[in-house]
C-alpha cells in the first residue's frame, strides 16, 4: 500500500498519469466514493431515507390509521391534518405512512423471493450448462412470455379464493410471493451470465485442482462476482415491486382495505377525487417520490459497480 | 435467412407447449383450481362442488385435464351431468383447434368475446404506439446529439420522472385536471370527456373521436415515451463513439449526414427490436387506461373477467398474448437480421 502511494507521488511529479494509480482501498470504500459523485443517487438516498424515517415514525401519529371518525370526514389539508382526511374521517397522512410501510415491506419481500428463486436457477443453469441450462432458460423464457400484470391479477384472484386457514385475506406475504413468482427471471439471467463467463477463468480452475467441491466453487468462488449486477437489479426490482403492488391494490387485487396501501388509497380516492382532490394527489406523490428515488439509487449503483471504471482490488 | 426463419418457427412450437404448461400449472396448482370462484361469492355445498368438479372434468388427473384443454375431449367419454357415470363423448375441441372454452358468465365462446373487444383495443393501442414513436424518436436523437446540453439534461430528468409516475395515478390526475378542473372557455363544458370512445348517440365526427382519444393516449404514452427516448439516446451515444463515425467525420462528411445517415441508421436497430417486443400490447391493451377511461377493449374484458372469475376468458387472453410474445421475439430477431448485415444466421 505504501509502495503504491509512493509510486503515485513519483508519477505526480513527472507526468499526468498519476490519477490512474491509487492507494488500494476496500471495495466498499471505492463503491461509496463513486456512488457519492452521482447527484441523482445522493438525492434519491436522501428522499428515500426521509420517506423511510417518517414511515417508521408513523407510530407516533396522534391518529389511528383504521378507526373512522365520521364527523371529521373530507377535511381539507390543514395544520392538524397535513394531507386532509378521507371519506371515513381518518387522517390521510397517517394512512399514507402506514400504507408506505406495507408497500415498502412488500417491495423488500419481493426482492428476497426473486433472489431465492433467481439466484439458484441462474447459478445452476450457468454452471452446469448443457441440457440443464436449456431446460431452465426455456422455463424462464416461458414465464417472460406472459404480460406480467395480467398473470398477477389472475394469480391473485386464484389465491384470494382459496379457503386456507393460514392465509388471511390481507396477507402481505401472499401478495409478495405472487409478485415474486413473476419477478425472478432477470436475476436468473444475470446470474447465469456471470457463471458462464467466470466458470472457465483461472482461479476457478485452480479451485477445481485443489479439490474444492462443486458447491463450494459455485457459492464461494463464483457467486461473489455476480454481486454487483445482483445488487443493482435488486434495487430496481424494489421499485418495480412497489409499483406492481400499488397497481394490484388499485385494481382491488392486492392489499385490501381497511389496511392501507398506496394503491388502495388511490382506489378509494377515485370516487371522491373531483370534490376532494387531496385524496388522489398525496398517495400518488408518495409512490412517485419513492420510485424515482429508488431508480436514481439504482442508476448510481450501476455506475459505481461499472467494471470498466473499477480501480483497486476486486476480490 | 428463410432456413433460419423456418428453424425458429419450429423451435417456437415446443416453446408454446412450455408456455401452455406453465400457465396451466399456475392456475391449477392451487387446491381448488378454477372452480373455487365458479359459484361467485357464495360458498358451494360439498356435494354440489363434487358434481360440478365431475362436470367440468376437474376430478381427472391434472395431466388429463391439460390434455383436454389442449386437444379437447371429443375422443373420450365424459361425465356431462356430474352423476359419476361417464355416458357420452365430450364436446370440447381444445385450444389447438381454436376452442378456448365457454365464458362462465355470458356462455359465449371465449373467442367470440375477445373478437368483439379486440378492434377497440387495436384502435387505441396502435394510435398510442404511433404517437409514442413520433414523440420519442426525435427526443432521443436530439438529446444524444446534444449530450449534456440543457435540453438533454431536461429530457433525461423528465424521462426518469416519466418512468416513476404510476400509470394509474397519472390517469387520475389527467381526469382531475382536464375533466374536473379545466373547462372549455366557450361552451363551459369540461375540457375533455372522462371516458368512452365517442359521444353516445351522436353522429360520427372525427373531432369527437380525437377528443375522446387525447386523454387515454396521453396516459398510455408517458411511460413508453420515457423508456423509448432513453433507450434511443443511449444506443445513439453508443454509436456516436464508434470508429466509423470518426472516419466519416474525418473524410469530411457533413455533420448532419453523419448524424442521420451513419449514426441514426445503426442506433435505430435496437429500437426496432424493442418496438417489435411491445407489439403484443396492441392485442392485450393497457388495463389501467381502459379501466379509468371506460374503454370497451381487451384490458377491461380481462379485468371484468378477473373480478367475475371467468377463467376461460382469462386463460384465452393469456395464452394468446404469450403466443404473440413468442412470435414478436421471432419478429425482432428477423428484423435484426435484415437491418444489421453484420448479423449472420446459420
Amino acid at each position: 500500500m505504501n509502495a503504491n502511494l509512493e509510486i503515485g507521488q513519483d508519477n505526480l511529479t513527472e507526468s499526468g498519469v498519476a490519477s490512474i494509480v491509487r492507494p488500494q482501498e476496500g471495495m466498499m470504500v471505492a463503491l461509496w466514493r463513486r456512488f457519492r459523485r452521482h447527484p441523482g443517487a445522493m438525492g434519491g438516498m436522501i428522499v428515500l431515507s426521509l420517506i423511510l424515517l417518517i414511515s417508521i415514525l408513523a407510530q407516533f401519529s396522534p391518529y389511528d390509521p383504521e378507526k373512522s371518525n365520521i364527523e371529521g370526514r373530507f377535511q381539507a389539508p390543514s395544520m392538524a391534518h397535513p394531507f386532509g382526511t378521507d371519506s371515513l374521517g381518518r387522517d390521510l397522512l397517517t394512512r399514507v405512512l402506514y400504507g408506505g410501510r406495507i408497500s415498502i415491506a412488500v417491495g423488500l419481500m419481493v426482492v428476497v423471493i426473486t433472489l431465492i428463486i433467481g439466484v439458484p436457477v441462474g447459478a445452476v443453469a450457468g454452471h452446469f450448462g448443457g441440457w440443464v441450462d436449456n431446460v431452465l432458460m426455456r422455463i424462464t423464457d416461458a414465464v417472460l412470455a406472459f404480460p406480467p400484470l395480467l398473470v398477477l391479477i389472475m394469480l391473485s384472484a386464484v389465491v384470494r379464493d382459496l379457503d386456507l386457514s393460514f392465509i388471511e385475506n390481507n396477507n402481505v406475504v401472499v401478495i409478495a410471493v405472487v409478485i415474486g413468482i413473476l419477478g425472478w427471471m432477470t436475476v436468473a439471467r444475470l446470474v447465469r451470465a456471470t457463471y458462464l463467463t467466470i466458470r472457465e477463468v483461472d482461479f476457478v480452475t485452480a479451485a477445481h485442482s485443489m479439490g474444492a467441491s462443486t458447491l463450494r466453487i459455485m457459492v464461494v468462488e463464483i457467486l461473489p462476482n455476480a454481486i454487483g449486477p445482483i445488487i443493482v437489479e435488486s434495487t430496481l426490482e424494489v421499485a418495480w415491486a412497489i409499483m406492481t403492488e400499488s397497481g394490484l391494490s388499485f385494481l382491488g387485487f392486492g392489499i385490501m382495505p381497511p389496511t392501507p396501501s398506496w394503491g388502495n388509497l388511490l382506489s378509494e380516492a377515485q370516487g371522491y377525487m373531483t370534490l376532494y382532490p387531496w385524496l388522489a394527489i398525496f398517495p400518488g406523490l408518495m409512490i412517485f417520490f419513492t420510485i424515482i428515488s429508488i431508480n436514481y439509487i439504482g442508476d448510481g449503483l450501476r455506475d459505481a459497480f461499472d467494471p470498466h471504471k473499477v480501480i483497486g482490488r476486486v476480490k | 435467412m428463410t432456413r433460419y426463419i423456418i428453424r425458429r418457427l419450429v423451435q417456437a412450437i415446443p416453446m408454446m407447449f412450455l408456455v401452455s404448461i406453465v400457465l396451466f400449472v399456475l392456475v391449477h396448482v392451487t387446491p381448488g383450481g378454477p372452480l373455487t370462484g365458479l359459484a361467485g361469492q357464495r360458498r358451494i355445498r360439498p356435494e354440489k362442488a363434487a358434481q360440478l368438479k365431475r362436470q367440468f372434468g376437474l376430478d381427472q388427473p391434472i395431466t388429463v385435464q391439460y390434455l383436454v384443454w389442449l386437444v379437447g375431449n371429443d375422443w373420450m367419454k365424459v361425465d356431462a351431468d356430474g352423476d359419476g357415470i361417464k355416458e357420452s363423448y365430450g364436446t370440447r375441441t381444445g385450444i389447438l383447434r381454436g376452442d378456448f372454452g365457454i365464458s362462465f358468465k355470458t356462455r359465449n365462446p371465449a373467442l367470440v368475446e375477445i373478437t368483439r373487444r379486440l378492434p377497440n383495443t387495436i384502435y387505441l393501442m396502435s394510435i398510442t404506439l404511433l404517437v409514442v414513436a413520433i414523440v420519442a424518436i426525435p427526443i432521443g436523437i436530439i438529446s444524444a446529439i446534444k449530450q449534456y446540453s440543457f435540453f438533454d439534461i431536461f429530457v433525461t430528468t423528465a424521462s426518469f420522472m416519466g418512468q416513476a409516475i404510476p400509470e394509474f395515478w397519472l390517469g387520475l390526475i389527467l381526469i382531475l385536471v382536464f375533466f374536473a378542473w379545466l373547462n372549455n372557455p366557450i361552451t363551459g363544458e369540461p375540457l375533455f370527456p372522462p371516458g368512452g370512445m365517442k359521444t353516445l348517440g351522436a353522429d360520427f365526427s372525427l373531432w369527437d373521436r380525437v377528443h375522446h382519444l387525447i386523454l387515454p393516449v396521453t396516459m398510455g404514452m408517458v411511460g413508453w415515451v420515457a423508456w423509448y427516448s432513453r433507450f434511443l439516446r443511449s444506443s445513439m451515444l453508443d454509436v456516436i463513439h464508434q470508429d466509423y463515425i470518426r472516419t466519416a467525420r474525418a473524410k469530411g462528411v457533413a455533420e448532419r449526414t453523419v448524424q442521420f445517415k451513419h449514426a441514426l441508421k445503426n442506433a435505430a436497430i435496437p429500437l426496432v427490436t424493442i418496438l417489435a417486443l411491445d407489439l403484443p400490447y396492441i392485442f392485450s391493451g393497457s388495463l389501467y387506461v381502459e379501466i379509468l377511461f371506460s374503454w370497451p377493449g381487451m384490458g377491461r374484458l380481462y379485468y371484468n373477467s378477473a373480478v367475475g372469475r371467468d377463467y376461460p376468458i382469462l386463460l384465452a387472453i393469456l395464452i394468446i398474448s404469450a403466443g404473440l410474445m413468442i412470435l414478436s421475439n421471432l419478429l425482432a430477431d428477423i428484423a435484426y437480421g435484415i437491418l444489421d448485415p453484420r448479423i449472420r444466421y446459420e
